[in-house]
């Protein structure tokens, strides 16, 4: 049986595949580009110019508009702090510390070129830090980042046994790349939301590195709806014992619109856990996804529990949906692992039935959509974000053309 | 007092083959209060005239017409259908994922009144309906079908009938998959659309089971495309002793 799943899942072609994997070990089936390389051994470091310069043809810049982010992978970023506000929450301290501090690297190191410049101009990270055993909610505000190219560096350190909720709620300008550590400690629950409703030209680069420490528990969400390209690749390290995460992810892409995401989750220690979600919607002439998912249960990772999936609903032509699951086993003795892609068309059958109760087509299809991504909003769990998710989309959703599906 | 009309209804469906006929002449009233059955061998196309009066894209009407009350039925998008109030309780519903059976029925009935209902009535309307299908209060909340047994989502399609009031339903197979209560739950909501609105129903089965509990006025044969006979109540315990043997045999 081979692993790689087809490039790319086209509008024209509606596809599925799922599969579930048994006790074998596989290969990273992701390109030809590359020598086939397990993925925990890929390239890393915080200096842009240990990386080649980049061209479009390498693993993980293919899917990309490369041409319009030189700004990011070559050029110079401002570093300095970042404008930002922040609600108020008991446990819940924000400060400036230098890149010298340890925690800095302590969770990932860039695996591209836009990362690594990122790191090496940021001059200041933002430490979020929750306090031990408090039940905390903050919300993180961005939305004057301006609209020169910028890098940002956060950092998001749960102590043990906390648990809280962090928002990072992404409007206005900005042509931003960054890196956001996450450490969950031993036992915490923590959920982390970045939501992205940038200004149609805004250009968001980001790479997520998770830490899940041991018991803990990471509910990681990406919301990605505004801005011309977002290009945000989480990775989830299960580094200790029966860490749980959860990886979710919502978009939605309008013409000409670029939203990417290559996910990436580490089972590295006994029975840890995974579930990646990620559901997103195409509407218009180039409107264009990215969902990579590498899962790599490692030789330690006995019993691990694992599936991934990605859903496409394309809601008119000239749309285009890439959705690559991409797993490796090194161990015989998981408890699962699986994973699932489709890439399909609006369900006509769902519509005549809505028709058919007076409901007109446009309001019928909004509620086949906003149904269709639900699945991600309702575990979020904010009831506040929720209804602003549900407004956003609302929105989205009035631009469909209900003629270009005829 | 309404009137639901079919004349001489000629339909087609394309297939890889090509087109085939299926509906070839079908002629049909229905008076507000009446209720028709529909019984046939399976592929006669019953299935085909429940979808072409609901105005199904895929079935496509060569000839003849529709009319409620003098308005061209067929003129009309599927939802302007509902709104005229033509209903359809599927053979087989539509599972939509992460859409409320709460959301989906107020939405629905927005549309049809043209006016979102007032909301402690509606709130009693739908806890009462539900209740008196015995359907469990919890699947308001699950998504429209998903994970419903058959014999739930025709209950389902038989809760939206009492709640959207419309004037004619045709009913397609609703009593398939139906145990005894069931049967009985089921139709007892029937009898009560049809006492409280003068719900005309066209009622396709295949057995005559259910009209113990919904008693037809008429009872049509349809056989290849038509209707083959048609008679009163009697005819239905007829076709039950003999079968459709005879009309097959007609038709050729
Ligand atoms: N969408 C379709 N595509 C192709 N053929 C169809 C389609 N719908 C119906 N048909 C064909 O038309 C004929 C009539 O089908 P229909 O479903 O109307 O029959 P029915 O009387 O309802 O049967 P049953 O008792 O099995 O429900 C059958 O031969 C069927 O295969
Ligand atoms: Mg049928």
């Amino acid at each position: 049986m081979s692993l790689a799943s087809p490039d790319t899942a086209t509008t024209t072609t509606p596809t599925t595949t799922t599969e579930q994997h048994g006790i074998k070990a596989h290969s990273n089936g992701a390109g030809r580009v590359a020598p086939v390389q397990t993925r925990s051994a890929r390239f890393k470091s915080t200096h842009p110019e240990d990386f080649e310069a980049v061209n479009g043809r390498e693993l993980d810049w293919k899917h990309s508009p490369v041409a319009k982010l030189t700004a990011f992978t070559g050029g110079d970023l401002d570093g300095s702090r970042f404008p930002y506000s922040a609600t108020e929450s008991a446990g819940v301290s924000f400060s400036w510390i230098p890149v010298t501090d340890p925690r800095v690297g302590s969770v990932g190191i860039p695996e591209d070129r836009a990362s690594a410049n990122a790191w090496s101009a940021a001059t200041e990270v933002l430490l979020v830090s929750i306090g031990a055993e408090d039940v905390s909610e903050v919300t993180i505000t961005r939305d004057a980042l301006g609209s020169a190219p910028r890098a940002a560096h956060i950092i998001i350190e749960a102590a043990p046994f906390s648990k809280s909720t962090v928002i990072i709620r992404n409007t206005g300008a900005a042509q931003l790349v960054e890196n956001v550590e996450i450490l969950a400690g031993e036992s915490a629950n923590l959920s982390v939301i970045s939501v992205q409703q940038w200004n149609a030209d805004a250009v968001h680069l980001g790479s997520h590195f998770a830490r899940i420490g041991r018991d803990a528990n990471l509910k990681h969400a990406l919301v990605s709806l505004g801005g011309d390209v977002i290009r945000i690749n989480p990775s989830a390290h299960l580094a200790e014992a029966g860490g749980s995460v959860e990886l979710l992810g919502l978009y939605f892409a309008d013409a000409g619109q670029h939203i990417e995401q290559q996910v990436y989750v580490f089972h590295d220690a006994p029975q840890t856990k995974s579930r990646v979600t990620y559901k997103g919607a195409l509407q218009g002439k180039g409107a264009r996804t990215v969902w990579i998912g590498d899962v790599l249960i490692g030789s330690k990772g006995i019993g691990t529990d694992s599936y991934e999936q990605n859903r496409n609903l394309v809601l008119s032509e000239g749309t285009r949906a890439d959705s690559i699951p991409n797993l490796e086993i090194e161990t015989g003795d998981i408890a699962g692992a699986g994973h699932a892609s489709a890439t399909g068309r609006f369900d006509d059958e769902q519509l005549f039935y809505l028709q058919a109760r007076g409901i007109n087509e446009e309001e019928a299809r909004k509620l086949v959509v906003r149904g269709f991504l639900n699945e991600i909003v309702q575990q979020l769990h904010v009831p506040a974000l929720e209804a602003d998710i549900h407004a956003a989309l609302d929105s989205e959703l009035e631009n469909v053309h209900i003629a270009s599906l005829r | 007092m309404s009137t639901l009309k079919i004349t001489d209804l000629h339909v087609s469906v394309e297939t890889e083959q090509g087109t085939t006929q299926i509906l070839r002449g079908v002629d049909l009233i229905i008076n507000s209060g009446e209720t028709h059955a529909i019984m046939g061998p399976n592929g006669s196309g019953k299935s085909t005239l429940a979808y072409t009066i609901a105005g199904h894209p895929k079935y496509k009407v060569e000839s003849g017409s529709i009319t409620l009350d003098g308005a061209d039925v067929l003129a009309m998008t599927v939802d302007e259908r509902a709104r005229a109030g033509l209903f359809l309780a599927m053979q087989y519903p539509v599972e939509i994922p992460g859409v409320t059976v709460t959301n989906f029925l107020r939405t629905a009935k927005t549309a049809i009144d043209g006016e979102a209902p007032a909301i402690r009535n509606w709130i009693k309307d739908v806890r009462v309906a539900m209740e008196s299908l015995r359907m469990d209060k919890t699947f308001a909340e699950r998504n429209v079908n998903e994970g419903f047994s058959g014999g739930e989502k025709k209950r389902h399609e038989i809760l939206q009938l009492e709640l959207l009031k419309p004037r004619f339903a045709v009913l397609d197979e609703t009593d398939s998959g139906l145990d005894v209560d069931a049967l009985k739950i089921v139709s007892e909501g029937v009898n009560r659309a049809k006492e409280s609105t003068g719900l005309g129903v066209l009622l396709i089965t295949h057995y005559t089971r259910i009209l113990r509990y919904i008693q037809p006025d008429f009872v049509h044969v349809f056989v290849n495309g038509r209707i083959a006979e048609e008679g009163g109540p009697e005819l239905a315990d007829r076709l039950e002793n003999e079968g459709y043997d005879r009309f097959l045999e007609l038709a050729v």
